[in-house]
């Protein structure tokens, strides 16, 4: 057997081992809150354990080609096969859902979100891993489209149960969005599919042959996919359901949507509809970029303008997200690798300060920013988690979220050979200012909330009579600082921003490769 | 003496292949049953009519089952005016099944109900035994007859809940649109005949086609339209709502599955047996009529807050997904595509409708509401049905893994297979009607996850064992389907007619 076909049982296994415990906890009790949660975390954790065996296996000097690739009949009537296989563009993402999974499981320790039920909540959870973990390593786009959809319940009902007050309304646009988008998606998977000489599904033979279609068909089919992609990632003007989506989602949904969720859609661009339609690509690159650059101004604009700090944090998605697209649309090999490196450093970076976010509101019972204050004070490790995941997201130098903004904003110097150079460097110049702007934002929210003093509704001292502050005593009580399951859960994700942030090369030279592979279908 | 009169008439019996038709003579022979056995049991045993003819049924399976392993191939009976191919015994095995989880769902309601039993059984063995008829069914007076025999005796169950004005209001509206129906379509079969001069459904497809002269789009139209009140397509569908919510639920169940079915059945067999020459005329036709049927089914059932009306509109819609491959159905090599779609989505529609239909019996036993506000707070208190709802739920609106989205697939790449610019725009129809659908639909998610119980009441349901066994075999078959979708694929795939453009 060749030997990137070797060990083709791990993808398998991580991909569906979340389901095994499914099962499990399905014949568990639903009072056994412990054992649900205990069976829930050992299933996340070998989850991850075969996730890290992957990492050991793969073969890092053939980044470039899929490994441990399995292919076997699943549907053949419609000549879709059951076909995975993962490179180092799936690799890092592929990694980074366990990782997430495994610390949201950690952090739900203490932190069910009301209304209780945590048997549901985590079986969820755990179909949403599979779903995701599927996705990154599918081969075959119908086995894509499968997985692509299988998050969608799972994070409606998350949102709508578990979620903020209106929650009901933010879960249904969220699914409303996602699901027209993908509906229109598969419309253009399977108009590829026929204009390819319906042969198969398979993502390699359709990059192989979808550059033999007619231009204009390509630009319409690419117009389906992009609408797809682009409602999942979210672009402007497609994001509206996401503010609202993160804001009402539980803490554990926020995380998991800004660190992997939106990456489906960026993914999907990267390893479906740009290499399969290169000439649509190459039509439509100018276009995207120019909403990539509209969603990092607005988003920064947007942001300025919240005053709930979780709201604040889903505009600043809006705007990574730009910079992860428009390194995308220059079509080049440097500004994919920005991109990939983008996705992963926003949903280490991203995920933090939902995580944040979260502890924000279990203490204050508020996100509101105005009523927020000297949190350094008062609970510093906490503001100081918040000021650091600050200074990651808006580009510090030294730290994971530089090596996705400076790039893609350098990328669009010089896009691929046959774009306009001129259209790209005033995208470039826009979305540097909008760097600015993400440091004003990030850096206002960060000084709004966590310094001067504690505002007196939270028993900050003022001049207040004493008899008030104890009458307000059972209000601020549960205010403490980080807790030791929290610790748990964001030390990996702190040690991974700068981890990343020093030697971006562990995940570049990963990255390479694979993105080369892609570009050359493009003529890069 | 019979046979003196045989000697007169110079009639031979013609030669009667018993295995082919076995399924119906056992059908047949389970009617008898029921019907002498009512006579005769005791008002509180009546419940051995439901297991008669749950074992009819299951019996009735058995004939097709060696049908289908054996390699005879197609079986042909009285001048090929009755034909056993893939299609019918797949049809047949479909029907069968289905009606088998009907008697499920039925058993306990009718019982419990103030309802005439024996009867019941004897109509629903009836019906089924037309739809059974109606598979193989080559010759437009067979069509005709098998038609009329599924759709009488469903008439009079519509009707079934006694002394209730709604469900009288449906047995009514239902047998007079249905009679109205069936005369517009007879008097295009008549037009058919007259100019063809004859009604095997193989002789009219030589005579209609190429030039086709008025009478004879006007035929095909009037068939075809005749056929369109049957399925309850737009704007032919009136009936449907009302019929569906007053029928006693069990029917309702019937009505949408396993008449509709029926009523694709014909459809099909006349369109690829006896007129795919005239496609020119019904192509457009059912273009418009799968246009308007899912995007009026849809926005009507958006408005619906009672579960039974929102199902009604909800399987109009779906019945749209099913007639809006036919659009495209002699376009280049589509026609095999375009058959393969239809008989998939009957199959994981059946399953996964019953499926829902068996949550409503079992919610309204509880709750004795038919309203959408009755499932608030479901999954709290039956997180077990809460679940099962989710999947019927999410399979009728077809998001994969589950049983729906292999429906919806399929239909969309029969049409998209054609390659012609209407074919794209009906599929970018149906991709924003299958966004529409999740509207109402997760209305119901909606209630059963996210609101409160209403009155508090968070007692258990208690679910009987048949109802429970029905939901079992509907849940898993919509899973399987879903994760495994080449099985239904394959179905619909050896599922032809022996005698047809792309058979």
């Amino acid at each position: 057997m060749d030997i990137l076909r070797d060990h083709n049982w791990v993808l398998s296994v991580g991909t569906f081992l979340p389901l095994a415990g499914v099962l499990v906890m399905l014949f568990i009790p639903k009072a056994e809150e412990q054992l649900q949660k205990a069976v829930a975390l050992i299933t996340a954790l070998a989850t991850l354990g075969v996730g890290v065996y992957t990492l050991t296996l793969f073969n890092y000097d053939r980044a470039g080609e899929m490994q441990f690739v399995a292919q076997t009949n699943w549907i053949s009537v419609i000549k879709s096969t059951y076909y995975i296989g993962i490179d180092g563009i799936s690799l890092p993402l592929y990694i980074l859902s366990m990782v997430i999974t495994v610390l949201v499981m950690i952090y739900s320790w203490d932190h069910i979100p009301s209304p209780g039920n945590p048997k549901a909540f985590l079986i969820l959870m755990l179909v949403l891993q599979t779903g995701m973990a599927g996705t990154f390593i599918s081969q075959d786009l119908i086995l894509f489209f499968v997985f692509f959809e299988l998050v969608l319940l799972p994070m409606y009902f998350m949102i709508g149960v578990w979620g903020g007050e209106n929650r009901q309304y933010a879960s249904l646009k969220f699914f409303l969005y996602t699901m027209f988008g993908s509906a229109l998606m598969l419309v253009a998977f399977l108009a590829l599919f026929f204009k390819t000489g319906a042969e198969s599904f398979a993502i390699p033979y359709l990059v192989e042959n979808g550059g033999a279609i007619a231009k204009n068909t390509q630009v319409w089919i690419f117009a389906g996919m992009f609408i797809g992609f682009a409602v999942k990632v979210p672009m402007f003007p497609f994001h509206t359901w996401l503010p609202d989506a993160h804001t009402q989602a539980p803490t554990q949904g926020s995380v998991i949507l800004a660190a992997v969720l939106l990456k489906l859609g960026t993914y999907g661009f990267i390893r479906i509809a740009i290499p399969m339609l290169p000439d649509a690509a190459r039509e439509w690159a100018p276009y995207i970029g120019l909403l990539a650059v509209i969603g990092i101004i607005y988003g920064a604009l947007g942001c300025l303008a919240q005053t709930d700090m979780k709201r604040l944090i889903a505009f600043s998605s809006v705007a990574h997200m730009g910079f992860v697209m428009l390194g995308i649309s220059t079509l080049t090999s440097f500004g994919m690798n920005a991109a990939v490196f983008g996705m992963v450093a926003h949903g280490l970076i991203t995920g933090m300060l939902f995580f944040v976010a979260g502890s924000v509101k279990d203490r204050y019972h508020t996100l509101e920013i105005a009523r927020l204050g000297g949190m350094l004070k008062q609970v510093p490790h906490l503001g100081w988690i918040l000021g650091f995941c600050a200074m990651a997201s808006l580009g510090l130098p030294g730290l994971a979220g530089f090596w996705g903004e400076f790039p893609a904003i350098l990328s669009a110097y010089s896009p691929l050979s046959g774009l306009s150079e001129v259209t790209f460097r005033v995208y470039m110049v826009i979305a540097a200012m909008g760097t600015v702007l993400a440091a004003a934002y990030l850096l206002w929210l960060f000084q709004r909330t966590a310094f001067g003093e504690p505002k007196p509704e939270f028993g900050g001292s003022t001049s207040d009579s004493h008899g008030h502050h104890d009458h307000d005593d059972a209000h601020h009580s549960d205010i403490h600082d980080v807790t030791v399951y929290e610790w748990v859960a964001w030390t990996p994700l702190l040690v991974g921003i700068v981890l990343f942030g020093v030697m971006p090369n562990l995940l570049f030279k990963l990255i390479d490769p694979a993105v080369a592979a892609i570009v050359t279908h493009i003529g890069g | 003496m019979l046979s003196t009169l045989f000697a007169v008439a110079d009639w031979v019996s013609p030669a009667v292949d018993y295995h082919a038709i076995a399924p119906e003579i056992i059908v047949a022979a389970g009617i008898c049953v029921v019907l002498l056995a009512d006579l005769f049991i005791a008002d509180r045993s009546k419940w051995l009519l439901s297991t008669v003819a749950g074992f009819t049924l299951l019996g009735a399976f058995i004939p097709v089952l060696t049908l289908a392993l054996s390699d005879e191939g197609p079986r042909s009976l009285f001048d090929g005016r009755y034909v056993i191919d893939d299609f019918s015994i797949v049809m047949k095995g479909l029907f069968l099944l289905s009606a088998y989880v009907i008697v499920l769902l039925s058993t306990t309601h009718i019982e419990e109900g103030d309802y005439y039993q024996g009867e019941y059984w004897v109509l629903m063995l009836s019906s089924i035994l037309g739809m059974l008829m109606m598979t193989s069914s080559r010759d437009l007076v067979s069509i005709f007859v098998a038609l009329e025999f599924l759709s009488i005796p469903a008439y009079m169950l519509a009707a079934w809940r006694k002394r209730d004005a709604k469900s009288n209001e449906a047995g009514v509206k239902y047998f007079l649109l249905g009679v109205f129906a069936s005369a517009v379509m007879l008097y295009g079969m008549s037009l058919l005949y007259g100019v063809a001069n004859s009604t095997l459904l193989s002789g009219l497809a030589a005579e209609i086609s190429g030039e086709l002269t008025a009478i004879r789009v006007l035929a095909v139209v009037f068939v075809v339209v005749g056929f369109a009140f049957k399925v309850s397509a737009v704007p032919f569908h009136t009936w449907a709502p009302d019929t569906y919510e007053g029928a006693p639920t069990p029917v309702t169940a019937f009505l949408s599955v396993a008449s509709k079915a029926a009523g694709f059945v014909a459809l099909v067999t006349v369109l690829y047996v006896a007129v795919p020459g005239a496609s020119d005329v019904w192509q457009p036709l059912i273009w418009v009529l799968a246009a308007l049927t899912m995007t009026v089914g849809n926005v009507m059932a958006l408005r619906q807050t009672n579960i039974v009306r929102m199902l009604a509109y909800s399987s109009i819609a779906q019945g749209g997904f099913i007639l809006m491959p036919l659009a495209v159905a002699a376009e280049g090599n589509s026609s095999a595509a375009v058959l393969r779609s239809v008989v998939t989505y009957l199959i994981v529609y059946a399953a996964t409708n019953l499926g829902m239909f068996g949550i409503i019996l079992a919610v309204s036993r509880k709750t004795r509401s038919g309203e959408v506000a009755s499932f608030g707070g479901l999954f709290s208190y039956a997180p077990g049905i809460g679940a099962l709802a989710t999947i019927f739920l999410a399979s009728l609106a077809g998001i994969p893994p589950l049983g729906g989205w292999i429906g919806k697939f399929s239909a969309f790449q029969a049409v998209l297979e054609a390659g012609t610019t209407w074919g794209y725009v009906l599929a970018v129809i149906g991709a924003v009607n299958s966004v529409i659908a999740f509207g109402y639909y997760g209305n119901v998610m909606r209630e059963m996850w996210m609101r409160p119980v209403p009155n508090g009441d968070t007692s258990p349901i208690a679910t009987p064992a048949p109802l429970k066994l029905a939901l079992g075999i509907t849940g898993i078959a919509t899973l399987a389907l879903g994760i495994l979708p080449g099985v239904a694929l394959h179905f619909g795939d050896i599922a032809v007619f022996t005698s047809a453009f792309g058979g």
